[in-house]
């Protein structure tokens, strides 16, 4: 009532009252100060902590040149880094892919005694620290460990060689994929499996034409996070390597042993491989988590 | 084909979603399993698909154990409430889905596939979707679709979960007069679950009425609202009046005033007297056997509801046609022209 009559008497007063009203009422409208200075206090904290690292990794890789640069990477030790980094990621992420796609399939599709446990365990090595998950190999593979005698025995060398790189790594990076697929698939539900069975879909034809198409992308995110993790792995690799030169030193021991060695651009030139690993998965990332969404269920 | 059900029995953990369930269904027949949510209807259409395995009990079909066959061998079309249409394929493609998964020795040719899927789409009236998107399609589209796959697999038994559950009111009303005509050109067996009273009655041949895992009456669309056989179903279908009574020597007492109406053979006890709202005669303050005064008047459509509040001590509601006069605060008499009563309070 108070407001007609304001309107009728002095329309634009009651205009600019109610523009303020509408302002005061915004619950996003903080003042501009306070606005500004949240804005600047994120920037320069990033840029400190997150861009400033990055740009050094760069310029210390390139301090001498790109032909210092090149040479660095060229080198016989850093070469080998890089096949065995690449090799232990690919047998991991394989391995894990497989194993997270049934971990995920069963927790979402099904229910069985037991269920919440497993979704406890698959989140153990995050909560573990990767040097402890490396000394678990050890004591389960070294010379003195549970399976040891048994191994040398046989002459099967699992520690400080590739088999031992990849099972530590195996580890650490398992979770990634089944997180990745577990809420998504409990949201989409099994619904669609159901009408392809009803439909006279085999197992095998419902898992490779109805749900999997569904995650893909969740499979790709999932992949591309445990990838990462499996090339940058640092602590539970390092307990196991044995650092033996030119065979079981991957990148990030690698850039640790040259960095102690006072190689600056080696060092560095190494790390900007694994920084620019981590940049383009940043931005895959990004790409893969817009089509998650498309994925989700809105029919609902 | 013929459906049976015999002692189907179902739980989940410490719930009774069937409790002993007999049913059989005649070849193509259109029949609607009506409940509450909770009473089992779905469940028990999710026996029969062999989405869900019965504790105890059969299912035939046309006779022979439906319990050997998985959900794949059973043939059977089954349209789920959210549709479960493939998102990530087309229109096309979801319809196909069941032709193209056959075993390579039945599997039809591409082209058969095509023609078939024309057909199917032509029949559900959206052949001009083919290549969209579920996630692209409205709701009554959607469910349409879900219905062309069902039926590209040929299935001998046709089975609906709340087909129209996630409609809007117009557009359900559309599709079951469709649904209607639909099963009356394919003659298929079917079965569908719904919670809507107008639904299952206007729909199907016959009615299914469940509560708490059990049927409580099996009947035409008349059968079920002209004689329930039970208070539950009395109380289910239609609107009522309830009212408390207590049945003694013969005569139907309301807090200790004796009606005049015959109990029409109740046992004695605490009973309880059910009429349908437009079967209350309205008379003057001294007539009837029930007496009150209007406490409040709406009108809508071709009758209008009045609430009575009666000096037995109960508020009830009528509906009355418009023509006749009630103002609130007239006293009124009022007569059951129907009436059952159910033993229980």
């Amino acid at each position: 009532m108070s407001i007609e009559m304001t309107l009728q008497r002095t329309p634009d007063a009651s205009a600019r009252s109610l523009a303020e009203t509408a302002a005061r009422r915004d619950p996003r409208a903080e003042p501009t100060v306070v606005r500004y200075a949240i804005i600047t206090l994120a920037i320069a904290f990033l840029s400190i902590f997150v861009v400033l690292p990055l740009v050094v990794v760069f310029v210390e890789a390139f301090g001498k040149g790109i032909s210092a640069y090149l040479s660095a990477l060229a080198d016989p030790e850093a070469l080998s880094a890089i096949r065995l980094t690449l090799g232990v990621a690919a047998v991991s992420v394989g391995t894990n892919l497989v194993f997270g796609l049934a971990a995920a399939w069963a927790i979402a599709k099904f229910d069985f005694p037991g269920k919440t446990f497993l979704i406890t365990l698959i989140d153990l090595p995050f909560s573990v620290s990767p040097v402890i998950s490396g000394l678990v190999f050890v004591l389960l593979f070294g010379a003195q460990g549970f399976f040891g005698p048994w191994l040398q025995a046989h002459d099967l060398q699992i520690l400080f060689a590739f088999p031992g790189i990849t099972l530590a790594t195996i580890f650490v990076t398992f979770p990634f994929v089944a997180r990745a697929l577990i809420p998504l698939m409990q949201e989409q539900g099994t619904q669609e499996e159901e009408a392809a069975i009803s439909l006279g879909a085999s197992g095998l034809q419902t898992f490779f034409r109805v749900t999997l198409p569904n995650i893909k992308w969740g499979v790709l995110y999932g992949v591309l996070l445990c990838n990462a993790r499996a090339m940058g792995e640092f602590g539970a690799v390092s307990v196991v390597s044995g650092h033996i030169r030119g065979e079981t030193n991957t990148m990030p021991l690698l850039v640790e042993i040259l960095y102690n060695e006072y190689q600056m651009v080696a060092s560095f030139a190494i790390a900007s491989l694994l920084a620019m690993l981590a940049l383009i998965t940043l931005i895959a990332k990004t790409i893969l988590e817009r089509n998650i969404d498309g994925d989700l269920p809105h029919d609902h | 084909m013929t459906i049976e059900a015999r002692g189907v029995v179902k739980t989940f953990g410490s719930f009774k979603a069937l409790d002993g369930v007999d049913l059989k269904v005649a070849n193509g027949e259109l029949l609607a399993l009506l409940g509450p949510s909770g009473s089992g209807k779905t469940t028990l259409l999710r026996i029969i698909a062999g989405l869900e395995w019965p504790d105890a009990g059969e299912i035939l079909f046309d006779g022979e154990n439906a319990l050997d066959r998985g959900a794949r061998e059973r043939h059977v079309g089954f349209v789920f409430q959210h549709y479960a249409l493939f998102r990530h394929m087309s229109v096309f493609e979801n319809v196909a889905f069941g032709l193209r998964v056959q075993p390579r020795s039945i599997r039809k040719s591409e082209a058969q596939i095509r023609a078939r899927v024309k057909e199917l789409l032509d029949l559900v009236q959206l052949d001009w979707l083919a290549d969209r998107y579920p996630s692209q399609l409205s709701g009554g589209q959607r469910q349409r679709i879900a219905l062309a796959r069902a039926l590209a697999i040929e299935p001998r038994i046709l089975l609906l979960d709340e087909p129209f559950g996630a409609l809007d009111a117009k557009v359900r009303k559309e599709l079951r007069q469709w649904l209607r005509t639909l099963h009356h050109s394919i003659n298929v067996t079917s079965i569908f679950v719904t919670h809507d009273q107008e639904e299952a009655l206007e729909v199907a041949h016959r009615v299914v009425v469940m509560d708490k895992g059990r049927i409580e009456q099996v009947g035409s669309p008349n059968d079920v609202y002209d004689s329930p056989a039970t208070a539950f179903v009395h109380g289910f279908i239609g609107e009522s009046i309830m009212l408390p009574v207590e049945i003694t020597g013969g005569a139907v007492h309301l807090n200790g005033r004796p009606l005049d109406i015959a109990a029409e053979g109740a046992a004695a006890g605490a009973s309880t007297l059910f009429v349908r709202r437009h079967d209350m005669l309205i008379g003057p303050a001294d007539s009837g056997t029930l007496h009150g005064a209007v406490t409040h008047v709406r009108s809508f459509g071709p009758v209008q509801r009045a609430e009575i509040a009666l000096t037995e001590g109960s508020t009830i509601e009528i509906d009355a046609p418009r023509d006749r006069e009630l103002r609130i605060g007239d006293r009124i008499g009022l007569k059951p022209r129907h009436y059952r009563i159910f033993a229980g309070g």
